[in-house]
């Protein structure tokens, strides 16, 4: 009887192959603006400014990819990944560290001011810095952190919510732990490198996934910040290697330059994908 | 908060906070004063002193026609990119949760588009629709439609939403496809047992069961929509045309930087700053309500 209950709710049947269907149909759709992309990295410009542009990569792959690597159209494409990559992780790590230390402070704790503290970082959510672009675009200017690292990183480093998911994390810690590494007359830095540490790693590898991501794929922010080519990053640089007038785009190179740009984000989420929908979901709770 | 064994010392928690807070107070809070502040004046045109306005700039903000026309863009626009990625997203999820074998390879497939900047995201709709060497635009044009997003506001403010609506879809599947995933077996085979065939299993179980996740993401696409999206903007249409796709933040962009209009610019600021104030108390509501999902 279970088993036939089982098999009128269970998925077989004439129904299965249209779910495929449906479900390749929507890949396909969904896939389809990259491989595009991807065969215009792969084709010469005639190929492409004479519509309708060919569905099946092209042999011209090597030189489309060298060219925007190593020569580009304002700068090489290379400089603008190393960039990227600099900042990402620069804001991932930097984002990591200074909510774990804040975490660890708040939930081991009591000190004055630890509430007042602990709002200040939570409010921070409310501060996107779509709002404050000015102003803050102002305060960067006046460190003379225009075109340097500092001034790409540092603005986007505070992170309410990989503080608060960290003090969540540190609150299900138990007590019995601290009260243990207190007695044998550890300091709280050996118990927070000894135990809070090696037993935050899967969290700490989620939210770096999650970090990554949103470091990488910033745009207003190094649009403003760097002026110069030789700063640009790999996404916001994209924008600039369109012509300003009428000249038609070198679209080979801006695609193979947009295909570049996606490859270390999607590897991260692609081979770290338990890690990543763990983060996401932690990350929104 | 609970009760917690401790540590001692005042110093030291200081120490570890103060990063934080410096960050904060640097990056965040001084700037978004300063935007209180410079909203309450007007500068000179040579930056050398300003006068005190008070609302001077926000009467002048909501009497512009064109920022009134803004808030209607930012409306539209996050309505319909939450629309436009929820619901091929809820069915893509159904569509996986049907599949015992073989979703995980689809999941695989679809969480690309998460990955890819929204700036990058632009560029490739706009690469398809691009009125001269676009394949879609190319092909509209052969089954006699005149595809023209740099002319026709519509037809931009659709581009701007489908780039970014792609992205999300990724996004918005996961959750769905979790939620999905988390529905008892026992009530879907209740149903069954009573002879309610798959659809109307959908509509009239499922569906209400997925209704918080649904309401969560809805709110999450909408803050997405206002505030991430200016790199699909910005490269698609700069905000045109005619100031069609230009939504809240992207005009505090072009008014503060390409305008340099600073106190219209601060003005817009501080309302954007209550605008997310009001999405985030929104959220938390919600969350504080949510269960499971």
């Amino acid at each position: 009887m279970a088993k036939d209950i089982h098999g009128m709710v269970e998925k077989r049947g004439s129904g299965l192959w249209l779910t495929h269907v449906f479900m390749i149909l929507g890949v396909l759709i969904i896939f389809f603006p990259i491989w595009l992309a991807f065969v215009a990295s792969t084709v010469t410009q005639p190929e492409i400014v004479k519509p309708p542009m060919p569905l099946w990569p092209g042999d011209q792959l090597w030189e489309n990819y060298s060219k925007a690597l190593f020569s580009g159209i304002n700068v090489p494409v290379s400089t603008m990944l190393v960039n990227s990559f600099i900042m990402a992780i620069s804001i991932a790590v930097g984002k990591i560290i200074i909510s774990l230390l804040s975490a660890f402070a708040i939930v081991y704790f009591r000190f004055p001011g630890r509430n007042f503290f602990f709002w200040m970082i939570f409010l921070t959510l409310m501060l996107p810095v779509e709002v404050r672009i000015v102003p803050t675009y102002e305060v960067v200017a006046s460190f003379g952190m225009l075109n340097s690292y500092g001034g790409l990183i540092f603005p986007l480093i505070a992170s309410a919510t990989a503080t608060f998911l960290f003090r969540q994390f540190f609150l299900t810690i138990p007590d019995e732990l601290a009260e243990a590494s207190r007695v044998d007359g550890a300091s709280p830095m050996r118990f927070f490198l000894d135990i809070v540490l090696p037993m935050s790693r899967t969290n700490i590898a989620a939210l770096f996934v999650i970090l990554f991501i949103y470091g990488w794929n910033q745009y207003l922010w190094p649009l403003l910040i760097t002026t110069e080519p030789e700063m640009n990053t790999i996404v916001m640089g994209i924008k600039q290697m369109f012509p300003s007038g009428d000249d038609v785009a070198e679209w080979p190179v801006i695609m193979a330059t947009s295909i570049l740009a996606m490859i270390p984000p999607v590897i991260v989420v692609v081979s770290m994908q338990r890690l990543f929908i763990r983060g996401l979901v932690d990350s929104e709770k | 908060m609970n009760q917690r064994v401790t540590f001692r010392g005042w110093w030291l928690p200081i120490l570890l906070i103060a990063p934080q807070v410096l960050v904060s107070a640097v990056f965040f809070y001084y700037p978004a004063g300063q935007a209180i502040w410079q909203s309450l004046f007007i500068p000179d045109p040579f930056g050398l002193s300003s006068r005190f306005v008070g609302l001077g700039n926000f009467e002048f903000l909501f009497s512009d026609k064109y920022y009134r026309a803004s808030f209607l863009t930012t409306a539209v626009f996050s309505i319909l990119v939450s629309l436009c990625s929820m619901i091929p997203a809820l069915f893509l999820a159904v569509m996986a949760d049907r599949l015992i074998k073989g979703s995980g390879v689809y999941r695989t497939m679809l969480i690309w588009p998460y990955a890819v900047a929204p700036a990058i995201a632009g560029v490739l709709w706009l690469f398809m629709f691009n009125t001269r060497v676009g394949i879609v635009s190319w092909y509209l044009g052969h089954l006699g439609y005149d595809w023209n997003h740099v002319l026709n506001g519509g037809e931009a403010m659709g581009l701007v939403v489908i780039a970014s609506a792609w992205g999300r879809i990724s996004y918005n599947f996961l959750f769905f496809l979790a939620a999905l995933q988390a529905v008892p077996r026992s009530v879907i085979e209740a149903a069954a047992i009573d002879g309610a065939r798959f659809w109307k299993r959908f509509w009239t179980i499922v569906l209400p069961l997925l209704s918080p996740i649904a309401f969560f993401l809805l709110v999450v696409n909408i803050v997405y929509s206002f505030f991430e999206t200016f790199g699909v903007i910005h490269t698609i249409t700069s905000g045109g045309p005619q100031q069609s796709t230009t939504v809240l933040v992207y005009k505090v962009f072009s008014d503060g930087f390409v305008g340099q209009d600073l106190g219209s610019s601060a003005a817009q600021s501080v309302v954007l700053l209550f605008v997310v104030g009001l999405l985030t108390i929104i959220q938390f509501k919600y969350i504080e309500k949510r269960v499971h999902y």
